[in-house]
């Protein structure tokens, strides 16, 4: 039903499967080891931004609310997933350190080792009351939806019922990973400061398995969750809760008077986005390895709203596309991979000028291509939006213009 | 000269006393020659007494370059030994005495009067530095003896220096009490250092608290003091034993396993701490390992001892009136800090309020968030830069590098303007993309030119140092400097609002485009000026923080949230709006940051986390826009 009404949801998942089991048939550990257990990992991790950009393209794109700090989620999921990592992999190395002692540890010297070993870097003796479930991996599991999902909340309830709309909003999400990151950054807030959690790639009970194996379940797991989440945003935008959360980005006073509570929609909209974003960065940093509160900087989900912008907002398939895109793009450019431009009289070294072409690109893209690469399909399949003489899609500040409007 | 100054002293003295000095010196050859800490004082109390060249001998004594030509008393000076009576050159071999420090120590203290008695101004505020340096109860009785002093200022100094020292050695407790109470009003460091000793405790642990002891506080195990720290008190004491440690504990049962057991329990249960204490309890009655105190019997100890924190000091009175003075001080001192912070927060509001005003204009007129503004301010602290690499005066640079900032950055934003924000009218999300990819274009270009490195950004010798009141109160000037920079950028931006064409016009277009239009105001040529000099102020600010902050490409990063919420919070369009959100934001900093004085951090945090929430009860700012020119 859902398929036959959104064609392109059937293609997007066809395609994802294509490139993993092509990964999978090309990787060190189940195939031909023409793809190096790094790019792996780079592919993994882009699958899991790309899964972010659908829940931003969710607020920004469908329900119109810039959301400046969703990295602040994407990053909080990390946090959690990687407080379990780090422990239980602690746990592991001090339990075989102690077993070699004469005499047994008891458990509570077993948690005091650990507590030395993780929080020894920030002259931290005690393990933080945030870390109290770090020991078990289902309630870390929760937490990874239910903390990021919980702060959206509150936040959007704050936020929404005062109506604070439009740039203010964006303003106040960024002030909020902004505020979450000062935060995390403190040593003595338990989360290890600057030093972040590290050492994550390690994971508890499959010290044996090596990395290039690792590194492809994590791909399928990535792929998996990419897939549940395009299809969980596919279905959401179809119905008539996507059909209201549209109307709210285009017309909101209109909306709220027919008699919706446009709150109680964005709302949900949001905590729901948080949550697929928080999912996403559970995956992510196991593959990247370490996470610090650099990682919530508000840069970090500025980049977020580039790549749906540069894909396409307002569709799900443009903010996959927009994120794999330009990340790939960005890591190929600043990996020093990308050959050096001799303009005669300069050299341009692109790890150096990528980031200018990156601003000036998505400059160019806002003033000529509203619609980001996705126009590059629409002009495949021959579509054209409609003539509106000019007249927008709706006043308000998130509202889609006639340019990026589709069918 | 200072020598000189004795020699000549000793010259003219010489009638009067000399032959008192030399029968002195005489009678107490014995004891000069090998002089003991014990029985010296007389000697040199005799000595003191016997006329003002006796102290160019105790002085020569003291530096060990009093010497022993055959039987005559010398001073060695440089090459020549010089009578110590007369005055007059003595011609061969000298023995040099070499007193020990101990009576060095006392020889000083007898020299003490000399010095604060001297002619030489210079040497007796000399002499009273030393004394103030190392006070000893000896100087109380010198400073008390010493003539009064010509010079007011030093007078007043010896006086201040007696008092304090009255608190510290008089044998009388009326005397020193009284001596703190004429201290009141008083915030001076020196009499800090007098009264802080004063209150010094020992933490005691003892059966009884001891007869006559000046109790500060008795404590209560578990809840004055952790019950482990009393209990470790008792056994520093020698009243209680030694708990036993779980490390010492586990390192106990690693000794005695035998054959995979410890005291009948086997090495694989000893993780359970229950069982690891009957291991013990075990090898305990065994005899291999002495017994250990029981929690039990630990807690009978906490409980029939005493603790308590005891002033070193005994008399009760005088620790009273130096803890009422040092409160009374402190509160003094409290109100003071509290002036220091108001600067401090001023300072700080002024350079938010010039970092956001361009901000705000742009905002209040456009309704656009301009992301590269914080990359406006790192232009104009570049162009400040690279300008006094041009200049090497200083203050010239400084001149001609204000309206150089302004004329990069207006230019810059006029470009902007032109080539991306007029495209993207009525778009504010895009715009602030736009501006944004702008952002980390200029960022990553600036970086490219300059490097990563922090290029400095001199201020000229008149700006550097503080204005200060008081002992506590002071802002350096560069702060003052901001601050009157940002008053006038205030009172230009009035003058421009209210009094000039392209002020009405701007307010015409603020308020409805489409009725400026049709009055014949070009609004896009409004925009584009506004814009610029919304981009030139952050020029500005750019080089009034670049300096005393850093110039690097992130410098407009660092300001440009802060500058954000100054916007937000101080409610759009409305300069005086701005003023109440920078004088918030500034003053909401520093008070939290002295709430929790170690952590700039956490202040950040907790001032954005009230901003979200001031935000809650004024959705618009302080000052919203009203009437018919607020949209809906």
């Amino acid at each position: 039903m859902l398929i036959r009404k959104h064609p392109s949801a059937m293609v997007f998942l066809a395609l994802l499967a294509i490139f993993t089991i092509a990964v999978t048939l090309m990787s060190e550990a189940y195939g031909s080891g023409l793809v190096p257990t790094s790019t792996v990992k780079t592919l993994g991790k882009t699958l899991c931004l790309a899964l972010a950009a659908v829940a931003m393209d969710l607020v920004w794109g469908y329900a119109g609310i810039l959301s400046l700090g969703h990295m602040a989620f994407f990053a909080l999921g990390g946090y959690m997933i990687g407080m379990w990592l780090m422990y239980a992999r602690t746990g592991e190395i001090v339990a075989a350190t102690l077993a070699n002692a004469p005499i047994p540890p008891t458990p509570d010297e077993l948690r005091q080792g650990i507590t030395g070993q993780i929080f020894g870097v920030v002259g931290s003796a005690d393990l933080p009351l945030t870390w109290s479930f770090a020991g078990s991996l289902p309630a870390q599991l929760v937490l990874v939806l239910a903390v990021p999902g919980l702060l959206a909340f509150l936040f959007g309830w704050l936020a929404f019922r005062s109506r604070v709309n439009g740039v203010y909003l964006s303003i106040l999400t960024q002030a909020m990973t902004l505020a979450l990151s000062l935060w995390l950054f403190q040593n003595d807030n338990g989360f290890r400061g600057n030093n972040g959690l590290s050492g994550l790639q390690n994971i508890p009970g499959l010290t044996d398995v090596p990395q290039s194996v690792i590194s492809i379940w994590f791909l399928w797991a990535s792929a998996l969750l990419l897939a549940g989440g395009y299809l969980l945003a596919t279905w959401l935008t179809a119905g008539k809760f996507g059909s209201v959360i549209r109307a709210i980005r285009d017309d909101e006073t209109r909306v709220r008077f027919l008699g919706y509570p446009v709150e109680g929609y964005k709302l949900t909209v949001f905590t729901i986005s948080a949550m697929i974003c928080a999912a996403a960065g559970a995956l992510y940093y196991p593959q990247a390895g370490i996470i610090n509160p650099a990682e919530l900087a508000p840069i970090a989900s500025v980049y977020l709203a580039v790549w749906v912008a540069i894909g396409g907002r307002g569709r799900l398939y443009g903010a996959v596309i927009g994120a794999v895109v330009v990340s790939l793009l960005s890591s190929w450019f600043t990996g020093g991979r990308a050959p050096d431009l001799d303009l005669g009289f300069y050299r341009v070294a692109w790890v150096n000028w990528w980031q200018v072409l990156l601003g000036l690109g998505f400059v160019a893209v806002t003033l000529f291509a509203p619609r980001g690469l996705s126009s590059l399909v629409d002009a495949l399949a021959g579509l054209r939006p409609p003539r509106r003489m000019g007249t927008d899609l709706g006043p308000d500040v998130g509202a889609l213009r006639e340019k990026e409007a589709e069918a | 000269m200072r020598h000189l100054l004795l020699s000549l002293l000793m010259l003219l003295a010489a009638p009067a006393f000399a032959q008192d000095l030399a029968s002195v010196l005489d009678a107490n050859r014995d004891q000069i020659e090998r002089p003991s800490r014990q029985t010296i004082a007389p000697v040199i109390e005799a000595l003191a007494a016997a006329g003002p060249q006796a102290g160019a001998v105790l002085e020569a004594w003291a530096d060990r370059r009093l010497g022993l030509a055959g039987d005559r008393f010398v001073i060695v000076r440089g090459d020549e030994a010089l009578d110590a009576v007369t005055g007059a050159p003595v011609p061969g071999e000298v023995r040099v005495l070499r007193p020990n420090s101990g009576v060095r120590g006392v020889i000083g203290a007898a020299l003490v009067q000399f010095q604060l008695n001297d002619p030489e101004p210079s040497r007796r505020a000399a002499a009273l530095d030393a004394i103030a340096r190392r006070p000893d109860a000896t100087h109380l009785a010198a400073l008390r003896a010493a003539a009064a002093d010509p010079d007011p200022a030093l007078a007043a100094r010896k006086a201040r220096l007696e008092r304090l020292l009255t608190i510290r050695f008089d044998p009388d407790p009326r005397a020193r009490i009284a001596a703190i109470e004429g201290f009141s009003g008083d915030t001076g460091a020196d009499l800090q250092a007098v009264l802080n000793p004063l209150l010094a405790t020992t933490r005691i642990a003892a059966p009884a608290i001891p007869e006559g002891a000046n109790v500060a506080a008795e404590l209560v195990p578990g809840e004055d003091i952790p019950e482990d720290e009393a209990y470790r008190l008792l056994v520093d004491a020698g009243l209680a034993p030694a708990r036993l440690a779980p490390d010492a504990q586990k390192q106990a049962l690693a000794a005695h396993v035998a054959e995979g057991a410890v005291g009948g329990v086997p090495v694989s249960e000893l993780s359970d701490p229950a069982r690891r204490d009957a291991a013990y309890d075990a090898l305990a009655d065994a005899g291999l390992v002495p017994p250990a105190a029981t929690a039990a019997e630990a807690e009978a100890a906490l409980a029939s001892h005493r603790f308590a924190d005891i002033y070193a000091e005994p008399d009760p009175g005088i620790t009273d009136a130096a803890r009422r003075a040092l409160k009374a001080m402190a509160l003094r001192e409290g109100v003071q800090q509290a002036a220091d912070l108001t600067l401090d927060a001023l300072s700080l509001a002024s350079i938010y309020f010039l970092a956001a005003i361009g901000l705000a204009i742009t905002f209040g007129v456009m309704g656009v968030i301009n992301m590269a503004h914080g990359e406006f301010i790192m232009m104009g602290a570049y162009t400040g830069y690279v300008v006094q690499t041009l200049i090497a005066d200083r203050t010239l640079s400084l001149v001609v590098a204000l309206p150089a900032a302004f004329a990069v950055t207006f230019l810059a934003g006029v470009v902007l303007y032109r080539l991306v924000i007029r495209h993207l009218v009525k778009r504010p999300l895009e715009t602030l993309l736009a501006t944004f990819g702008i952002s980390i274009a200029l960022q990553q270009i600036a970086k490219n030119i300059f490097g990563t490195q922090a290029r400095p950004l001199t201020a000229p010798a008149w700006l550097e140092g503080s204005v200060g009141f008081g002992e506590i109160v002071s802002i350096s000037t560069i702060r003052v400097a901001i601050f009157v920079l940002a008053l006038l950028f205030l009172c230009l931006f009035l003058w421009i609002m209210k009094r000039t064409r392209l002020g009405l016009e701007v307010r015409a277009v603020t308020q409805n485009p489409g009725m400026a239009a049709s009055m014949g105001i070009n609004p896009d040529r409004i925009a584009m000026l506004t814009f610029g000099l919304g981009s030139g102020i952050a020029g500005i600010a750019g080089v009034a923080i670049g300096l005393f902050a850093k110039v690097t490409s992130e410098l407009g990063s660092d300001y440009i949230v802060q500058s954000f919420m100054t916007v937000v919070v101080g409610g759009v369009g409305n300069i005086w709006g701005t003023l109440a959100g920078a004088a918030l934001i500034g003053f909401l900093q520093k008070g939290i940051e002295v709430m929790n004085p170690a952590n700039t951090l956490a202040a950040q945090t907790w001032m954005i986390l009230l901003i979200i929430i001031f935000i809650q009860f004024r959705p618009r700012g302080i000052m919203p826009t009203r009437g018919r020119a607020a949209e809906a």
